[in-house]
């Protein structure tokens, strides 16, 4: 009972953050809106200034709910390919996932070939959209499942971290010899898209991503018992009755679904899926997946509206890049997390 | 006791399959079952195939001929392979943010439903799995800090929740202290007895295993599978038989291993018929077998006469004419050693 008890203080004050990340993310901005408009605007739907209303209910909003989607996704992700191979440091971009989606962008946005093409791909508008996904979804489920057959060969983990780290590294000289050849201007398209943004996604394409990060975590909610029993290693999850190659598969795809889209609408975000895990785990202080999937929720939507916050911060015109802002947050947070504990706890 | 056995293999061989190619570890097996109520300990020296042979019959790997029927099928998906046979590996489980509650209740797995949500019942067999094992101080730790004897312990907990006929031990004594070894030996031999169930343990202490088995498997780098009750395994000559080949003698009469060769100075031992005499007269000639002596029946000029005194057994060294008495195996040793420098 005193332990269902702390957890729920636990889980109260992490939500009175996200909200706290929420409304500050709804307020930072190149214009500064209070709070108490903002609050304003979330209840009655109307505020003293239209360009105020305009620029929460049409911008800001769907990029809070952008940031809450990606922040579920990459954590999500992260957690899974950290239990998946039992290493500490596993993320979707150590293993090349991300490096993979940017080539399926990469190959619409730069083999689409000629402009035409890709005015043509941006006229489809949301046929445009799922294209981009789909292909980046494509290059992650691929570079991911690559991977994953080199992992039934390698035993431990660290040799599959290196196997890992040089496919990404493979996928994006391929992206680059891609780059290298393709025109200036389509290479800018691709260079921007590779900054990541929060906040190009609206309307339909919103929706797209919300549909597919919705099922990607409802997935990972219910391969939550077998990331559990994977937590034992291969051999004691098959003695459990667990089909190793079939979980493999759903994680897989769990995965690809999550990093894939967020990477097709918004770029490569990096230290999300690394950091948030271990941040869910030492917040919780479990292993459980029921606990630490929705846990890596809340805190990875509330990180990355703060990260939002800080690219806009303080009311300058400029937009800070939100992966270059994720890299300088996240980083600093998993060493501090590597002097505190000593040793990573994988799972 | 039910007589039908938990699992039964017919013309079974171990081995893996690399690139197309059969590399077998063991050549076509005996039959071999496994009943309830019993516990086989499964011997043989490092590279024999104790493991792939565990792992075969618990279906984490395939048999490269013949077959396994565990309750009286074969072919089980292994979910259901899972609600009959339980494990504990060798398979480290460090650096976990686990702790052992969870651990142990992940022993539910193949009864719980599509989330792992644990019922009554459930928690009522975890209660009763942390009981069996002794562990129910450890329930708060995380799992990377026990130490080997209470990780061996809850893994052991952790395959007695999930609540199989068949448990499977792959060298459960290994890394353990002496008296940790004896306890977990103990405690399996009651599980088998108590709870009715049919244990798997391979294991290289073969003292232990003689002491506490009821069935042994001999497994050989060379040679068939010899199987039954270890007592038989050893007055048949198998043991003495199977470890000569790896130049290493096991001794029928004390059940032990004898480290040292025969030494080619001989002594006669002459043993006074009292209360302790014949225990002194056991580790007098295992000091003597250490300093390289062959301790003879006939007589060969010296000996050792051991007598009582006050109820403490003395040493009466009859060599070179003189007859010295001696309170100590190390007063005996250092004089027989000094004999010898003259």
């Amino acid at each position: 009972m005193d332990r269902t008890l702390s957890g729920l203080g636990r889980w109260t004050g992490l939500f009175l953050l996200l909200i706290g990340a929420l409304l500050l993310d709804l307020s930072a901005g190149a214009v500064r809106i209070p709070l108490r408009e903002v609050l304003h605007i979330l209840f009655t739907s109307s505020a003293g200034d239209e360009t105020w209303l305009f620029i929460v209910e049409k911008i800001r909003i769907p990029k809070a709910c952008t940031a809450v989607l990606a922040g579920c996704g990459l954590s999500i992700g992260g957690l899974q390919m950290q239990t998946l191979f039992r290493n500490p440091l596993a993320e979707p971009g150590v293993l090349g996932i991300t490096a993979g989606a940017s080539l399926g962008v990469a190959a619409v946005m730069l083999a689409g070939g000629s402009m035409a093409t890709l005015y043509a791909i941006k006229e489809l508008g949301g046929g445009g959209s799922w294209l981009v996904t789909g292909a980046a979804c494509l290059g992650a489920a691929g570079v991911m499942l690559f991977v994953l057959m080199l992992s039934r060969r390698v035993r431990d983990n660290v040799t599959m971290l290196i196997i890992g780290l040089m496919i990404s590294s493979i996928t994006i000289a391929v992206t680059s010899i891609w780059q290298y050849f393709s025109n200036p201007e389509e290479v800018k398209e691709y260079l921007l898209w590779t900054f990541g943004s929060l906040g190009g996604v609206s309307g339909g394409q919103l929706l797209i991503l919300a549909v597919t990060i919705v099922a990607g975590l409802v997935v990972a909610f219910l391969s939550s018992k077998m990331l559990d029993a994977l937590l034992l290693g291969e051999n004691y999850a098959r003695s459990m009755g667990l089909t190793v190659e079939r979980a493999r598969l759903i994680i897989i795809c769990s995965t690809s679904l999550l990093v894939g889209s967020i990477t097709a609408f918004c770029g490569p975000i990096g230290f999300l899926g690394i950091a948030v895990p271990h941040l869910a785990r030492g917040a919780f202080n479990t292993a459980n997946h029921r606990i630490l999937i929705p846990a890596c929720c809340v805190i990875g939507s509330i990180l990355l509206l703060l990260c939002d916050s800080i690219a806009q911060w303080p009311g300058s015109q400029t937009v800070l890049p939100i992966n270059i802002v994720t890299s300088l947050v996240g980083a600093p947070m998993v060493i501090f997390l590597l002097l505190r504990t000593r040793k990573l706890k994988p799972f | 006791m039910n007589s039908t056995p938990l699992l039964l293999t017919r013309s079974l061989q171990t081995g893996y399959r690399s690139q197309g190619k059969k590399i077998v570890v063991s050549g076509q097996l005996p039959e071999l079952t496994i009943k309830a109520g019993r516990l086989i300990c499964l011997l043989g020296p490092n590279g024999s195939g104790k493991s792939t042979l565990l792992r075969t019959l618990a279906g984490l790997q395939p048999a490269l001929g013949g077959e396994v029927a565990v309750g009286g099928k074969t072919g089980l998906s292994s979910g259901a392979l899972a609600r009959q046979i339980s494990l504990v590996l060798t398979d480290r489980i460090g650096g976990s943010n686990l702790n052992v509650s969870s651990l142990v209740a992940l022993g539910r797995y193949p009864w719980s439903g599509w989330l792992g949500v644990l019922s009554d019942g459930d928690r009522d067999i975890i209660r009763r799995g942390i009981a069996a094992a002794d562990i129910g101080e450890l329930l708060e730790r995380k799992v990377h800090t026990l130490s080997d004897g209470e990780s061996q312990k809850v893994m052991l907990a952790r395959a007695l929740v999930q609540d199989t006929p068949i448990l499977m031990l792959d060298e459960p004594t290994a890394h353990l202290d002496l008296p940790s070894r004896i306890r977990l030996m103990r405690l399996l031999h009651q599980l088998a007895r108590e709870m009715n169930k049919g244990i798997l343990l391979s294991t290289h202490e073969l003292d232990l295993a003689l002491q506490v088995a009821d069935e042994v498997w001999l497994l050989q780098n060379v040679g068939p599978l010899h199987k039954g009750a270890p007592e038989d395994l050893v007055l048949g000559g198998v043991f003495e038989a199977a470890f000569e080949k790896e130049d290493v003698h096991f001794d029928r009469a004390t059940g032990v291993f004898r480290i040292h060769r025969e030494g080619s100075r001989r002594i006669r031992l002459i043993v006074t018929a009292t209360a302790g005499g014949a225990l002194a007269a056991f580790w007098t000639r295992r000091a003597l077998q250490r300093e390289g002596f062959t301790v003879a029946e006939e007589d060969s000029g010296d000996a050792i006469v051991i007598g009582e005194q006050g109820g403490r057994p003395i040493w009466v060294l009859d060599a070179g004419g003189g007859g010295r008495q001696y309170n100590s195996v190390e007063a005996l040793i250092e004089a027989l050693n000094h004999l010898r420098l003259e």
